[in-house]
């Protein structure tokens, strides 16, 4: 076993709430060997961030590894002082963290702070670890690798910065590096930069990896072997082709079946119809800046439209200017076919009730001070005039629409739900103004992808039963893809292509949707391979390389 | 560069636009006095005559928007007029131009400096005080050391001035005499001699504000170790020192300085009060008595004084803390 | 000289006792990674503290007399530490006593409160019974002047003093412990109808706005700018003269100039809060829900926005109680507050600050211009402790 690099045996880790000490991870193990990448997956609380931690020897405030050996090269972590972990972090075990922009010491140039490590760990002078860094930033293909160094971390952008960071955590040539999800705050075309430069270059170098992350198809082409974490707990490992086609436990396979949701294609539209939103030439500014340029864009009754795009692409501007947050420029949008008041002021309640709205991130979008009842009675009382008995008779039906047990869900605050089940809320207070027309913003990229699946399930469901249409804004394709009847693909504030999906998915495309699809990984360990050997290696994502 | 200078520029106009709305409004409140306030000084029995000097003493017959102008004007030149004092006296003895006539400059200003000898003995002792204990208890936070430190600056900044004033008179000045309770000084004193007078009274304030400064410097540090850089640094395997040498204190610079500054305005309020116990003249002190004699133009004068003091500090901490942001210093 | 040579010395010597101390405990435990890692900073703290708790042990139990002359430090440090060690207790007394008696919730927030909360809300409590009831409780009336002048504290004839005025009488002979009741009553009521009104002020208008923005958030916020760029004890020492002018010889309308002066110099500070508190609820998602769906402005602000709003807005009152309870206390010492005879704890402490001269040959006569100051110092020390463990809960909850 001489050529075991780091052996986990048995560890649990507690925090403190409340000052009592909970447990998070309940013994777990971990064999890696040099130059071994192990991917470690699982949805969020699962508790894959603290272990990536505890393997550098290392625990955040109000945690701490209460039984367990993490052993380094014969050097357990565990019980070494702090001097003997100091010698070894950053030299022989390195850190990628998720958030570059906030990982990256805002008062030094990144130079600087590269050469650090080597530095004061001894392993080279000043000098070489410069050039060497050059060599590094070179190497991970970021752009001026002479110059970008000397730029302040503030002066990069997210990508760059992140390949920067990778080249920090080389700078002494470490055996280990722990990358703690570090695409996940990027879109998916600079995503794939960053897998490719991080993937060589710790083949280069034959670096032992631990990569976490809650993203299947990223792990499937990083790993070599992949563990599955669920709340603390192991679930399975297996060599990373094993886990993909072969899974033996069944949270594992619910993982893997979220990807194959898709709902049959309904029939052409009635070209003749009338659109019940239609989106006429918009050109919207904040201020004085245009951010939507001749927008135009229908959505059809029981139909989904799916509006996708990167950030900054003007998909949700679109939105609020469809419900007149923001007034358009030049431009109007028409419902039903008569053409709508620009302000949300100006429109009457009628009007208003017939475009309702989910969004994303469902902790801000429920009032903290208000039961679930409350929450959901406020439109009905409101825009049906119920009250009393008949009012808490339809929040009941309306939480037994979205698969919550009523009476239980009736008294609660937001506090007390889960992630999915608020989310779950907001649909609810949607339906209860009984809208014939949904705008749903990136509803399920703050949830877990079976949390997700679930949210896009109901979704479907009622607009089966309800006949209603949905906007979908969303900047995940796989999404698109199981939801979407029409999508939108949104470039800086323009509309680049649209149309049916199945010819969405079809070639031949626009070149960006072209890169935006290919951009998004797929399950197959062999895809980011193959996808670099198409695009040639040395243009990856040239759309998107001096994107700020 | 040209960024940083025009917000720094921007600062400096909106300061000054500031102190030119501080001192409308010093002078609507005091031509808010009933009738005139030659009137209500001199009170009712007044001969019309002694009235009418001093209005033509303070020039009250002018419209209030030309009265605004000149002593504006004046005060900018340095002439803040003369006090009612001396305008009763001169009113009645009947002579407008009397050869030795004490203006309110001339008052005011050896007071101010004995104030700033104050100021400046209390913040060269608590800045480097507050600022250690501040790193101290954040370092060490959550043990028996900070919850100690923590109850005690709470106490020192719930205890009105004149209590820790006489805590310090009680134990200082009469049951162990290491320091006089009067801080009678005067011009051409020695400066050992003057710093120990002083000593009192700066204690009192340095007690006052260091605990305000090092909560405020520790909240700031706390919040500083809790960022990811700084984890990160910890990763790299640097050792402790230079963590927070390198790491955490050029970013923690911004937070500190502003926190200081804003405690040095605070002294300005601070010293009214001590100077009052300890009988040490300074402008506080000139303050509070032409407050109790309502003598208006020196009110008016070290009111804006006292104000222009509290502006320029508070700008100091925004444009120092913009020039130590790198963001603003490296613009993209 | 001799005194920093002294002390210079004594922190030598206790680094050497720490680095022993570390030293010994090392070995001791076998280099347990508790002593291991220990820097000698922290080793040194601990002897430091150590020595220090000795040393006040050691002084606690001094003689309180030499050769019958009081050893008035002796004395004072007494005092101190029983009324810290008396507070202390106390307060724990009470914590225990509510975490057994009372309702569920009140059980459990008394459960996770650490001594110093439960200090406060104790203090709390007493000062609004005395404040509330200083009429019954009070033995004297507050401007009655009875017939010895300068009893000193304490009751013992022996000293100067009269067991019927426990904490002796004023240089006019009042009774010094009905006025200390009365002036609960008048400071502490004067300052909590001024910052109750402060907030009713400060409150509407920021969560206007906040709501609201556009040109009358400009308005309000450039006009609280220039307001609080003046120094807020010395802007109402000036209005103070204007309303004195004004009150004439009418002393009680100073009193109520000075509410509404102060009220209005301080409704700058909570304007900013609510206002800041407001924006930030009001970018929230559920607020723009609400506009979308056609709600009102009233339903906004207070069905939405004030329920969110209530635990920092709390927070900030029992801060701003604190800081009008002190420029009161201020104002009324530098002589221009609440006017005699009503019995006030600023004017106490000024017109009793002579005594504390003697304190040397007679510590019960100085210790009365303390009482009165170290009244107010309670209350503002109880709410504050009660405020920072507020904050410190509801940071703690956001993580």
């Amino acid at each position: 076993m001489s050529d075991l690099l780091l052996k986990i045996r048995g560890l649990k880790i507690e925090g403190r709430s409340d000052e009592t000490w909970n447990p998070i991870i309940n013994g777990i193990d971990v064999d890696l060997k040099k130059g071994e990448v192990l991917g470690m997956i699982g949805e969020s609380g699962a508790g894959k961030s603290t272990v990536g931690l505890a393997a550098m020897g290392y625990t955040r405030d109000g945690v701490r590894i209460s039984e367990g050996s993490v052993e380094f090269d014969g050097v357990d972590l565990v019980k070494a002082s702090a001097a003997v972990k100091r010698a070894l972090l950053g030299k022989r075990i390195a850190y990628v963290a998720q958030s570059a922009a906030a990982s990256f010491n805002p008062a030094h140039k990144l130079i600087d702070q590269h050469t650090e490590g080597p530095v004061q760990h001894g392993v080279s002078s000043r000098g070489e670890s410069e050039l060497d860094g050059i060599e590094l930033y070179r190497r991970l293909r970021l752009p001026n690798p002479e110059e970008i160094g000397f730029r302040y971390p503030h002066q990069v952008s997210g990508g760059q910065l992140q390949r920067a960071m990778t080249a920090m955590a080389m700078a002494c040539r470490p055996d280990l590096i722990i990358f703690d999800e570090p695409t996940t705050a990027l879109d998916v075309t600079t995503q794939i930069e960053v897998l490719a430069s991080i993937r060589d270059i710790v083949e280069q170098f034959d670096t032992a990896a631990i990569y976490i992350t809650h993203d299947l198809a990223v792990v499937a082409q990083m790993a070599d072997k992949i563990k599955v974490l669920l709340k603390g707990d192991e679930v399975e490992e297996a060599d990373t082709r094993t886990m993909l086609t072969a899974p033996t436990e069944d949270y594992t396979k619910s993982l893997w079946a979220v990807r194959s949701f898709e709902r049959p294609a309904k029939p052409a539209i009635n070209v003749n119809a009338t659109p019940v939103v239609s989106v006429r030439n918009v050109t919207a500014a904040y201020g004085t800046v245009d951010v939507l340029h001749d927008v135009s864009f229908d959505i059809h009754a029981g139909r989904t439209v799916a509006v996708v795009g990167e950030s900054g692409s003007g998909k949700s501007t679109a939105a609020r200017c469809i419900t007149g947050l923001l007034p358009p420029r030049i431009g109007h949008i028409e419902f039903d076919g008569q053409q709508l008041p620009l302000s949300y002021k100006q429109r009457d309640k009628s009007q208003l009730r017939q475009a309702q709205m989910i969004y994303q991130m469902a902790d801000t979008a429920l009032n903290p001070r208000k039961s679930i009842g409350e929450t959901i009675g406020r439109p009905v009382e409101f825009y049906m005039g119920l009250k009393g008995r008949e009012k808490r008779k339809r929040v009941e039906e309306l939480l037994a629409e979205i698969e919550l047990e009523p009476t239980e869900y009736f008294n609660r605050l937001p506090s007390e739900l889960s992630g999915g089940q608020k989310q779950r809320i907001g649909i609810a207070r949607a339906l209860a103004a009984e809208p014939q027309f949904i705008i749903c913003d990136e509803v399920t990229s703050a949830l877990d992808q079976l949390v997700a699946e679930g949210i896009l399930r109901l979704l479907a469901k009622l607009q089966d039963e309800l006949g209603l249409s949905y906007m979908f804004i969303t900047h995940d394709l796989a999404t698109v893809r199981s939801i979407a009847d029409e999508v939108v693909v949104m470039k800086d504030g323009e509309v680049v292509e649209q149309g049916p999906k199945k010819e969405m998915f079809k070639p031949p495309h626009h070149a960006y949707t072209d890169l935006l699809l290919s951009s998004v990984p797929e399950m197959d360990p062999d895809w980011l391979t193959n996808l670099l050997q198409e695009r040639g290696v040395d243009n990856i994502g040239d759309a998107a390389v001096d994107k700020m | 560069m040209a960024g940083l200078l025009g917000i720094i520029l921007q600062r400096l106009l909106l300061g000054i636009a500031t102190l030119f709305a501080v001192s409308i409004i010093i002078f609507v409140a005091v031509n808010a006095l009933p009738g005139d306030f030659a009137q209500s000084i001199l009170g009712q029995g007044a001969t019309p005559e002694a009235v009418e000097a001093i209005r033509n003493q303070l020039g009250l017959n002018e419209s209030p928007p030309t009265r605004y102008f000149k002593w504006l004007l004046g005060a900018v030149q340095g002439d803040l007029g003369i006090p009612m004092s001396q305008a009763l006296f001169q009113s009645f003895t009947g002579s407008s131009t009397g050869g030795d006539v004490v203006t309110v400059f001339d008052q005011i200003i050896p007071r101010l400096k004995n104030t700033m000898f104050l100021a400046g003995v209390s913040a060269a002792i608590s800045v480097p005080l507050a600022v250690t204990l501040g790193i101290l208890t954040a370092l060490y936070r959550n043990t028996a050391f900070d919850k100690a430190m923590n109850v005690s600056t709470l106490s020192a900044i719930s205890s009105p001035e004149f209590f820790l004033a006489y805590i310090l008179i009680l134990f200082l000045a009469v049951l162990n005499p290491v320091f006089p309770s009067l801080s009678n000084i005067f011009p051409g004193m020695e400066f050992s001699d003057r710093l120990n007078k002083t000593m009192l009274p700066a204690l009192t304030l340095t007690l006052a504000v260091t605990a305000q400064m090092m909560r405020m410097t520790r909240a700031a540090i706390i919040n500083l170790l809790a960022s990811p850089y700084i984890e990160m640094a910890r990763l790299k395997g640097l050792s402790p020192m230079r963590v927070i040498v390198k790491h955490a204190l050029p970013n923690a610079l911004a937070p500190i300085i502003t926190v200081v500054a804003l405690n040095l305005a605070y002294l300005v309020t601070g010293v009214v009060v001590v100077e009052v116990v300890f009988v040490y003249p300074g402008i506080g002190q000139l303050f509070v008595d032409s407050v109790k004699i309502r003598d208006i133009p020196v009110v008016q004068a070290c009111c804006l004084i006292f104000a222009a003091v509290y502006i320029l500090l508070n700008l100091t901490a925004d444009v120092l803390s913009i020039i130590s942001n790198p963001r603003l210093r490296h613009p993209k | 000289m001799n005194a920093l040579v002294w002390i210079l010395g004594g922190l030598l010597v206790i680094l050497a006792i720490a680095w022993v101390f570390r030293f010994a405990a090392q070995k001791a435990t076998d280099n347990k990674p508790y002593f291991r890692d220990m820097p000698l900073s922290v080793a040194f703290g601990y002897v430091f503290a150590a020595a220090a708790l000795l040393l006040s042990i050691w002084y606690f139990f001094q003689p309180k007399a030499v050769d019958g002359v009081p050893s008035a430090g002796v004395i004072f440090f007494r005092w101190a530490v029983i009324g810290l060690l008396g507070f202390a207790a106390a307060a724990w007394v009470f914590r225990t006593v509510f975490r057994n008696v009372g309702s569920e919730n009140s059980k459990k927030l008394f459960r996770s409160m650490p001594l110093t909360a439960a200090f406060g809300v104790m203090i709390i409590i007493i000062y609004a019974i005395v404040s509330i009831f200083a009429g019954l409780i009070a033995p004297y009336g507050q401007e009655e002047i009875l017939g010895a002048a300068n009893v000193v504290a304490g009751g013992d004839p022996a000293i100067g003093g009269n067991p019927e005025y426990p904490l002796g009488t004023d240089q006019i002979g009042r009774d010094i412990l009905s006025r200390l009741i009365y002036g609960a009553q008048n400071t502490v009521g004067i300052a909590f109808v001024t910052t109750c009104l402060a907030f009713f002020l400060g409150g509407t208008l920021g969560f206007l706005a906040a709501v609201l923005g556009g040109w009358l958030d400009q308005l309000l916020s450039r006009m609280v700018d220039a307001l609080m760029a003046i120094p807020s004890l010395i802007f109402s020492l000036l209005l103070m003269t204007i309303a004195t002018a004004w009150a004439g010889s009418e002393a009680w309308l100073v009193t109520i100039y000075m509410i509404f002066i102060i009220a209005v110099i301080d409704s700058t500070r909570v304007f900013r809060l609510s206002r800041a508190v407001g924006q930030s609820i009001v970018v929230m998602d559920y607020i723009e829900a609400a506009k979308l769906r056609g709600e009102g402005m009233g339903y906004l602000i207070f069905r939405e926005i004030l329920p969110n709003a209530l635990a920092p807005l709390l927070a900030e009152f029992g801060l701003r109680f604190c800081f009008v309870f002190l420029t009161i206390a201020s104002l009324s010492f530098l002589g221009v507050g609440i006017q005699p005879p009503k019995a006030d704890w600023g004017t106490m402490v000024r017109d009793l600050s002579p005594f504390i001269n003697y304190a040397s040959f007679a510590p019960n006569a100085a210790v009365t211009p303390l009482l009165a100051a170290g009244a107010i110092a309670l209350l503002t020390v109880a709410v504050n402790f009660v405020v920072d463990w507020m904050l410190h809960k509801s940071s703690g909850l956001k993580e």
